[in-house]
């Protein structure tokens, strides 16, 4: 049979996913966390704790206050030692709570009991409330608050709910982890979805080179009617929501349009796990898996970390930076971020730490590009990278504009196959942020 | 073979004839009326096209100063590169007193030379700052402050400014520089200030944009403005041009009489001037390697 994905473009670079027989094991709590107010797409959180406060794991330090942000929860038990800056992964300045930590108390609203709790109690906008208030964003990586994903507009309507467990990424093996050790759970965050959605169909996309993940799923899943188990051709990037759609739906999304548009809400299978315990064990999300790995590691891990610990932790923990590594990646290698410093901490998008040598880590050199239109075959987006980026060394935003240039995921297979290695990507992406500011400037007037 | 060349001549001849009489006619008919002025006006603009006054070229500044002279005033308007003396020259050729503008030229507000501010990880992506702002702090791991690849260098069209290798900033060549303020919209860190000439071209200025806290600023960079105050309080009563704002201090340039007070007292070194200072009080040894250094600075700063 032949397996289903989407359309046009796409890349397959080597899956190097060595750390996917490794089982989830729980970090150990560091001494200190430092946890950013802004760790979602949208306005930072306002704290509500202050120097000095003694918090439990699960209380609530900090509060989404406008429509598009999320609440943030301590991770640990102990003292607000400061309300400060500190460095984020790319080295910017960010607030954020520090805690210091004593013993580990959990609030006493969290049901700490292992036992599936399979019957959902609660009623639609309840649900919604609750993933609202449990701080839950998308845990894919672009950390969207995931309540609002679920506020359907009027006139829009909603018929199928897509789980994302594609995990395109090279490397990372998170999702394919806690699907495999915690199915039942899943299954139940994707019926409380499909309850606060109102609607019978879920379709569970997972790429073909997860076999164990995608037969536990399956078996599972029977016991669940309506969702439905797609495993899906392997093919980067199918984990962006509009090519798993297409994929798993055959549904094109239209330009500058939403999932919501070709009736789909689309979240990632990590965010169905922090919605089951959230809504069934009333746990904020406080705690994610992080895949840490690299080909030079002594040995990988999957990480149950809490929101806050500094990277060093998980570094230490897997036996130091191996020799020779050149670069750092907070999540994965094809759209990850470059770590300036081990100090930073993990938040609620750490997907995965990758470590990188010389080899893997500096850019070839560029020469000219030799018009072989690699680029424009690999683009999912169906745009034309190269004349972008042209366009973008030039200063043409106007240009830029008509040719679709936000509709760009940022994907990074058109740098990846450039044969010339252009740094094809970073110029589009200057070319989004100058056609935004002009959007933005032009909607003022 | 004879008939064939005049063949030819006779009929393009008459073609090119044609042309030009349809050609005149059309012109005559459909002329254009411009005002004689803009014409004028354009060629008393320097002609750099460089768009530092927000309109598109030097004409399309000459079109919109005879469209505001004929609504009665062209206060506001301004060619930074033509200065103040030819502007005076342009208003009083549209009829208009116009006060000539205090001069004013471009300073660059970081000191993260390479030794005060080592590199501390590798950027290897397009040369660019615009490109380089977005991906990360910087491989000095300041988040304010300058990331040496030149976007500045590059919009001057006046060949004022030049990448200084050994420190890694961008110099600014006063003589050259028209303020015309391309440099500052490129910069992605907001890090060049158009700031007047002042007397004999005597300027102070704070060499930082950090508004960390000292001890977080002092990590990345030893030129960093620490907040410490020590220039505010030494600041002569009567002027009180500096202030302190989230750990950063700022010299109003329209208070300032650049006494130079406040670059000795400051600790970091983070406050500049073009000329040398006074003589420090009277109390640590190591003061002549001290003024050498000094020198050296004012030396940069002046090129």
């Amino acid at each position: 049979m032949k397996l289903k994905t989407f359309k046009i473009g796409g890349v397959h670079p080597p899956e190097n996913k060595m750390a996917a027989s490794t089982p989830i094991e729980a970090l150990a709590i560091p001494k200190r966390v430092s946890i950013p107010l802004s760790q979602h797409i949208g306005a930072p959180a306002v704290p509500v704790v202050k120097k000095g406060d003694d918090v439990k794991v699960g209380t609530l330090i900090a509060k989404g206050e406008s429509f598009i942000s999320a609440n943030i929860h301590s991770s640990v038990s102990g003292r607000v030692f400061a309300i400060d800056t500190v460095t984020d992964t790319t080295g910017y300045k960010v607030k954020a709570v520090i805690i210091d930590v004593e013993g580990d108390v959990w609030d006493e609203s969290i049901i700490r009991t292992p036992e599936l709790a399979k019957e959902i109690k609660l009623e639609p906008a309840d649900i919604v409330a609750k993933i609202k208030s449990s701080g839950i964003v998308g845990l894919g990586g672009a950390c969207f608050p995931t309540h609002v994903k679920f506020m359907v507009p009027e006139g829009k309507k909603v018929d199928t709910l897509v789980i994302n467990a594609v995990e395109c990424e090279p490397y990372l093996t998170a999702d394919h982890r806690i699907m495999l050790e915690r199915t039942e759970e899943i299954l139940v965050g994707i019926e409380i979805m499909k309850k606060a959605l109102k609607v019978s169909r879920a379709i569970v996309g997972i790429e073909a080179n997860k076999p164990d993940a995608i037969a536990k799923m399956e078996k599972v899943a029977s016991d669940f009617p309506g969702t439905e188990i797609q495993p899906l051709k392997v093919q980067y990037p199918q984990g962006a929501e509009k090519q798993l759609i297409k994929a798993a739906l055959n549904r094109e999304v239209p330009s500058g349009k939403l999932p919501l548009d070709v009736g789909c809400v689309v979240n990632n299978v990590g965010t169905a796990l922090a919605i089951y315990e959230a809504v069934q064990k009333n746990k904020p999300l406080f705690e994610r898996v992080v895949t840490v790995t690299g080909k030079k590691i002594k040995r990988t891990a999957n990480f149950l970390v809490r929101i806050g610990t500094p990277v060093e932790a998980l570094v230490e923990a897997v036996g130091g930076i191996p020799e020779g590594t050149e670069k750092i990646v907070n999540g994965g290698p094809m759209m990850g971020k470059a770590v300036v410093s081990p100090e930073i901490s993990v938040t609620k998008g750490t997907s995965g730490i990758i470590f990188f040598d010389k080899s893997e880590a500096k850019r070839k050199k560029v020469s000219n590009c030799i018009r072989c239109a690699k680029c424009v075959t690999v683009c999912a987006m169906g745009l034309q990278p190269y004349l972008l980026e042209k366009l973008a060394e030039k200063n043409n935003w106007e240009e830029l504009e008509k040719l679709s240039v936000t509709d760009c995921i940022e994907c990074g297979s058109c740098s990846y196959t450039c044969p010339s290695a252009r740094p094809i990507l970073d110029l589009i992406r200057l070319g989004k942020a100058n056609v935004n500011r002009i959007r933005w400037e032009r909607s003022k007037k | 073979m004879d008939g064939i060349i005049l063949y030819s001549v006779i009929s393009l001849g008459t073609v090119a004839a044609v042309s030009a009489i349809v050609l005149f006619v059309i012109a005559k008919k459909f002329k254009v009326e411009e005002d004689p002025r803009i014409d004028m006006i354009a060629e008393l603009l320097p002609g750099a096209n460089c768009g530092g006054c927000g309109y598109p070229g030097c004409r399309g500044l000459a079109e919109a100063l005879v469209k505001a002279a004929d609504a009665g005033s062209i206060a506001g308007m301004n060619c930074a590169p033509a200065g103040g003396e030819q502007m005076a020259k342009i208003g009083k050729a549209l009829g208009l007193e116009v006060t000539a503008l205090e001069p004013t030229v471009a300073v660059l507000l970081c000191g993260g030379t390479h030794e005060k501010a080592p590199k501390k990880t590798d950027y290897d992506g397009p040369s660019k700052c615009s490109i380089a702002h977005t991906v990360s702090c910087g491989d000095k791991g300041c988040p304010y402050g300058c990331l040496g690849l030149g976007d500045c260098v590059t919009v001057c069209a006046f060949g004022a400014m030049y990448m200084d290798e050994k420190t890694g900033l961008p110099v600014i060549i006063e003589e050259k520089c028209v303020s015309c303020g391309a440099c500052v919209k490129a910069c992605p860190r907001k890090l060049i200030e158009i700031r007047p000439q002042g007397r004999k071209s005597r300027r102070v200025w704070v060499n930082c944009r950090n508004t960390e806290k000292g001890a977080t600023a002092m990590k990345v960079c030893k030129a960093a403005c620490i907040g410490c105050g020590k220039c505010v309080k030494e600041c002569p009563e009567k002027v009180q041009a500096i202030t302190l704002d989230n750990f950063l201090a700022y010299i109003d340039p329209k208070k300032c009489i650049a006494c130079g007070k406040c670059i000795v007292v400051c600790p970091t070194k983070a406050i500049s001037a073009t000329f040398e200072p006074p003589a420090p009080k009277p109390k640590p040894v190591e003061e002549p390697v001290k003024s050498e250094k000094k020198e050296e600075v004012k030396e940069q700063q002046q090129i």
